[in-house]
């Protein structure tokens, strides 16, 4: 499996492109900047208070915190869903504030990919349908966002299997069509929450390679969990609680830039109860 | 640059897609709401059908009776008393260039038909005795039903042939030797039992006697009260315009001249007044269709918050999640509107074909009924999809 940029882009993926050659390496992916999120009520509840957090090109980033550090909800402002009532989000150096939500959305079809803890496909349609949906709203035609997701499927392992329903799939496997669904636009950066929440540990490990594999091959992923076995072995870890970021790793060494070798890659016994590595279950 | 750049809308291929495959999703409910819009819209096009197919029947009827068919009665003086046609009128009339039959009937006076000398004089079941002349049948365009018509022969004698109505009115069906009725206080043999006149309604309540029996044994004055005038197609309004002055030429405005066909024809033009209410309640049950796929809507918007969230994260733009749920709505009632004017037509087609009437369904009918539940798609989707489209992504996402 590997994983290249397309040899023949949409004109999105051109401007994203030219973006970063302009740019250089000085154009941050993601920058948060003092960005803070509060919810009206008495007394207001603030989710995330002045974070700050810049992510470059190729990154990969675990963002740990306890259910209701606000992790969810610095997710959903560096995925453009949401908007800081304080500080800046610039994506790709576009800055959210200024944006429509025209603009936002078209900047989520095509520099965005998201991963969700619960897969969120679609029962009735194809798992090539699936992951084709992801190109739907870049304005991609029906037979290219056809083409493009099967090269997708390949690159998460399920070229085999297009015609399938979600339902005749594990779940390793729905969310192996999650992620080929994230990455068939190619965006600059992928968005997950809890990728392998829903999962055995042994299917939560394969999909954690899968993602070190797409980080390997250069793409920009954050990460978001409760779990801190799973955070530590990112190559950069971001500590968040009670919407303050506590602790950052900081980027990566360039010779650091890999999954960090851990027993847990080590494949599991099938009866993964016993094992050392069983991801702890939420504090909540 | 502005992200928006060359951002195009959803292809219509794509929300067809979406938007059969959100409603494939929820089947047997999708079929249900669709069956409401399917009701409303075949009613109104079964109402509309049939009204024009029995018309379209009617008309087809009067022509084949014929359109050249004319009358003429006695009219009124200015005094009010009924003004007899002179004895000659008939044989004047015959000499009307383009006339080619002319047939009359005369009403005997004072006479009164019964089924036997025991029934009470009031009971006269509102028949008429008339003398006929001997080819009336094919000018009025009826045969008989049963026995003969008059001939040179019967017609000499206490012979009577019996209008359609009249043979009913007096409760006979079927004639055998030797049975006759009491007509002014004289008894007659039945010969024979007409069809219904449909041009001459007049003839169905008649009992109908000879000229000659008519003055021998009922005290008949010779005087005809209606001729009926067969004319060439093509010269029924020149013989129109020349038949009262010829019949009556010392008083031709106290003749009545009519085209029964004409008349026939404008009954037939008549809506219905049944209708306007089939109509309001073909409108009803559309009104009550939309209502049920509004709600289907309201419910699926609810129940799709992670689809609506996830397509918001894909890329969605407010816009575009609001064109998939009213696309939804529009494809839901478009199918009842086509299912609903299928069955509207069928149903028109069975009943016209057992009447013997052509179908015809009017185009109006077959636009107007999926047009109307477009429409109401439309509307009863407005709602629904301005909902979808106002959930915040962050909202549609978070689970419960």
């Amino acid at each position: 499996m590997k994983y290249t940029l397309p040899s023949t882009p949409d004109s999105y993926a051109v401007a994203v492109a030219d973006d970063f050659a302009a740019g250089g390496a000085g154009v941050p992916v993601l920058d948060v900047d003092n960005a803070s999120r509060s919810y009206p009520g008495e007394p207001p509840v603030q989710a995330l208070r002045e974070v700050n957090l810049t992510i470059g090109q190729g990154e990969l980033v675990g963002i740990v915190g306890p259910s209701g550090s606000g992790k969810t909800t610095l997710l959903q402002l560096m995925g453009t869903l949401d908007r800081p009532t304080g500080g800046r989000v610039q994506i790709t150096g576009l800055d959210v504030a200024t944006m429509a939500d025209n603009d936002l959305s078209y900047l989520r079809a095509t520099r965005i990919g998201f991963i969700f803890q619960q897969f969120f496909l679609a029962e009735h349609a194809t798992v090539l349908d699936n992951v084709a949906d992801g190109l739907l709203y870049a304005g991609v035609p029906l037979k290219q966002r056809r083409q493009r997701a099967l090269d997708a499927l390949d690159l998460v392992g399920l070229a085999q299997r297009p015609h399938a329903r979600p339902t005749q799939l594990s779940g390793g496997e729905r969310q192996r069509v999650a992620i080929a669904r994230a990455l068939v636009g190619h965006p600059a950066i992928v968005l997950a929450d809890e990728p392998t929440g829903n999962l055995d540990q042994a299917t939560g490990q394969s999909i954690l390679a899968l993602i070190d594999q797409l980080h390997q091959a250069g793409s920009t992923l954050v990460v978001i969990t409760h779990d801190h076995i799973i955070a530590e072995r990112m190559p950069r870890k971001v500590e968040i609680l009670d919407g303050h970021i506590v602790a950052d790793t900081g980027p990566a060494a360039p010779d650091d830039c890999r999954l960090r070798p851990s027993a847990s890659f080590v494949q599991p016994p099938v009866s993964g109860h016993h094992s050392a590595f069983s991801i702890a279950d939420d504090p909540s | 640059m502005t992200a928006t750049a060359g951002r195009k809308p959803l292809q219509l291929s794509d929300l067809a897609r979406l938007s059969s495959v959100g409603l494939g999703t929820r089947k047997l409910r999708a079929e249900l709401s669709a069956l409401g819009i399917a009701i409303g819209v075949a009613a109104i096009v079964a109402v509309l059908g049939l009204s024009a197919s029995s018309q379209a029947g009617l008309l087809n009827e009067i022509n084949q009776l014929g359109t050249n068919l004319l009358t003429v009665s006695n009219g009124q003086s200015f005094t009010g008393g009924a003004v007899e046609l002179p004895t000659t009128a008939p044989a004047m009339i015959g000499r009307i260039p383009g006339v080619h039959q002319v047939q009359t009937t005369g009403t005997v006076s004072g006479a009164n038909a019964y089924r036997n000398p025991y029934i009470p004089a009031p009971a006269t079941n509102a028949l008429t005795v008339q003398a006929a002349s001997l080819s009336l049948l094919p000018v009025v365009a009826t045969t008989v039903a049963q026995g003969h018509y008059l001939n040179a022969a019967t017609a000499q004698e206490p012979v009577t042939v019996l209008g359609a109505g009249a043979a009913q009115r007096l409760g006979i069906d079927r004639i055998f030797p030797g049975e006759r009725i009491w007509v002014g206080g004289q008894w007659l043999y039945i010969a024979g039992i007409l069809k219904p006149a449909v041009l001459a309604p007049a003839i169905d309540s008649s009992v109908l006697v000879g000229y000659p029996a008519a003055s021998k044994y009922l005290g008949f004055d010779g005087h005809p009260s209606t001729i009926y005038v067969r004319a060439e197609n093509d010269r029924v309004n020149r013989v129109d315009d020349l038949l009262a002055a010829t019949a009556n030429p010392e008083n031709p405005n106290q003749v009545n001249v009519s085209q029964p066909s004409s008349a026939l024809v404008a009954q037939a033009d008549a809506k219905s007044a049944l209708n306007g209410l089939f109509l309001g309640l073909g409108a009803v049950a559309l009104l009550v269709g939309a209502v049920g796929v509004a709600n289907i809507m309201i419910i699926s918007v609810l129940e799709r918050r992670s689809e609506i969230g996830l397509r918001r994260a894909l890329g969605a733009s407010r816009r575009h999640v609001a064109e998939q749920f009213l696309a939804e709505a529009l494809l839901l009632s478009a199918l009842g509107g086509v299912a609903g004017t299928v069955i509207g037509g069928a149903a028109t087609a069975m009943y016209a074909l057992s009447q013997h009437w052509s179908v015809v369904i009017p185009a109006m009918a077959f636009y107007g009924g999926i047009g109307a539940a477009l429409l109401i798609g439309a509307i009863a989707g407005l709602y629904p999809s301005m909902r979808a489209a106002r959930l915040s992504p962050t909202e549609a996402l978070r689970t419960v």
